[in-house]
């Protein structure tokens, strides 16, 4: 037997598999393919305070390996997620949920923060100070340390949950980046978020997307994130939960060697609606032969 | 539960230079409605390729695929025996109720004919027999005329250089056709000419778009209409007209 049970910040997980934020909405569509309470947890849609479309078609592009996203945050707003969404997850997923939190100012992160750290079901604030598809005046909070920890203290001076900083892939050091929400009072970090990319098309030798450009993840960003991962985990004590391009059972105890406590499966979902459900089922038997009783013990075993 | 199909490939037969028949074999009990679509891995792709229904039984499955890319003409060289996993029925397709008490017209533009195909098999069943116009570029690069025609549905065609048919567009089909109600499947200009034929009072449009996961999760593929934003997967690929908003 192997026991898949870890912790992050004190909230504990049945097994280290979460569905990455943006690529499982709220659920429901995965519910009509298995039973989610299979799940770690969920890491559900990006909420910002207003309602969004997000971005113009086309927002999808395939890659090698993986795909481009453009989708800008599409999601309902805040109080419509928790009016209509969160009550409709408590029906499918009964395990602890990651609220994951988007924001164009201070104010706002703050807001949605405090109205998603008031909701029983959600147990950790993701907050993604990374979306590389979200314009707001230049300013992207996730590269620059010092707004990075600006934000961390915003949102941690009004909730009582543990705080996960979703840190971006597209900057020089991004250890600088965790350390700077870590001293801010971060109880953990989530990385990687897409990395910034694009496609032209030959015909009409214009970007694929009509946002020109658009972020990165499947398995090309893999070696990429363990990096980071690997990185982070030397540069901060608070717990990591590892992301992108993540598809198999291996590729998620590799991140858990580099240092994650928990791993995200992202883009996986959408090629094989069964990637989560799979992966936890392969875990005990990747575990077993590495002679493996207890999972969490194998978090930065690497280092 | 909605489950992952397995299907098997049993023989391919190219229509024009880029516009292949593929027939399947597999379980096709996922399929409810002309105009859904099935969602194909394909061996070293990482998305899946999302392909509307041409025709469809109890175990057989009629796709005709345009070579698009690389991906797509992969999917058409493949040999018969090849297995592909397949996620099957998706999205709303056609509603043939909606036309009853109307003269309905089936307007596809290239490879949008595939799934007025398996509509006009279905509006057949209901005792509907629908006014069939196809549109293509020229006589080279039309296909399926004869199928709509064997099926005794009334077909018309336009070709863009005249080469067969009417020269011009299906939109210039529609006044002989006294038709008042539309079912839809092209390019996006060609959706939106039709949109804007007065005669057509009422209609169902489908859409296309780039996708990633083909089930609504990802929204990718979301566009603007007048109940608000909707995934062309998943609450699509079907609008009504009075939804759409260009």
């Amino acid at each position: 037997m192997v026991n898949l049970q870890v912790k992050l910040a004190g909230v504990s997980l049945k097994n280290p598999i979460i569905p990455a934020s943006g690529t499982f909405g709220f659920g429901r569509e995965f519910a009509e393919f298995y039973d989610l309470n299979q799940l770690g947890s969920i890491s559900f849609k990006g909420t910002t305070g207003d309602a969004r479309f997000g971005n113009p078609q086309p927002r999808i592009a395939e890659t090698p390996s993986g795909m481009l996203n453009a989708v800008g945050l599409q999601n309902p707003g805040v109080d419509a997620v928790i009016a209509e969404e969160l009550p409709h997850m408590a029906q499918i997923y009964q395990g602890p949920l990651i609220a994951n939190v988007g924001g164009f100012s201070l104010k706002e992160y703050a807001e949605n923060c405090r109205k998603l750290d008031a909701c029983e079901q959600v147990s950790i604030l993701e907050v993604n100070i990374s979306c590389p598809n979200v314009h707001a005046g230049g300013k992207n909070f996730g590269c620059d340390p010092a707004a990075a920890a600006e934000v961390t203290r915003a949102v941690k001076a009004v909730t009582t949950k543990p705080v996960f900083m979703k840190l971006t892939p597209n900057v020089t050091d991004i250890a600088e980046i965790a350390r700077a929400c870590e001293e801010a009072g971060a109880d953990g970090l989530c990385l990687i978020n897409t990395l910034l990319g694009m496609r032209i098309d030959l015909k009409s030798r214009r970007p694929l997307l009509a946002n020109r450009t658009g972020g990165l993840s499947g398995p090309a960003v893999f070696p990429v994130a363990l990096r980071m991962v690997w990185d982070v985990y030397e540069a901060v004590k608070i717990p990591i939960i590892g992301c992108g391009g993540v598809t198999r059972a291996e590729d998620a105890v590799e991140m858990m060697l580099a240092g994650a406590a928990a791993v995200e499966v992202g883009a996986a979902n959408l090629r094989n609606p069964y990637a989560c459900p799979e992966i936890i089922n392969r875990l005990p038997e990747v575990c077993e032969k590495m002679g493996v009783t207890d999972i969490a013990a194998l978090t930065g075993a690497a280092h | 539960m909605r489950k992952e199909r397995l299907f098997t490939l049993e023989r391919t037969r190219q229509l024009t230079a880029d516009v292949y028949e593929m027939l399947f074999s597999g379980d096709m009990s996922d399929i409810t409605a002309p105009g859904q679509f099935v969602d194909l891995e394909l061996p070293g792709r990482f998305l899946r390729r999302p392909i509307s229904i041409c025709n469809w039984t109890r175990d057989g499955l009629l796709l005709l695929v345009r070579v698009a890319g690389d991906g797509t003409r992969e999917l058409v060289r493949s040999v018969p025996g090849t297995e592909f996993p397949v996620l099957s029925g998706l999205g709303n397709g056609f509603d043939v109720k909606a036309c009853v008490g109307r003269k309905p017209i089936l307007m596809g533009g290239g490879i949008g004919t595939a799934p007025l195909y398996g509509l006009a098999q279905r509006l057949l069943a209901e005792g509907i027999t629908p006014t069939v116009a196809l549109g293509f570029r020229n006589e080279k690069d039309s296909f399926y005329i004869d199928e709509f025609v064997a099926l005794g549905c009334p077909v018309f065609v336009a070709t863009e250089d005249g080469s067969l048919g009417t020269k011009g567009f299906v939109t210039d089909l529609v006044a002989k056709s006294g038709c008042d109600f539309c079912y839809v499947c092209g390019p996006t200009p060609m959706l939106k000419a039709v949109y804007a034929v007065p005669q057509l009072t009422a209609g169902q449009f489908s859409f296309e778009a780039r996708m990633a996961c083909g089930f609504g999760a990802c929204v990718g593929c979301t566009i603007q209409t007048a109940g608000g934003p909707k995934r062309v997967c998943k609450d699509g690929p079907v609008f009504a007209k009075e939804e759409i908003i260009w």
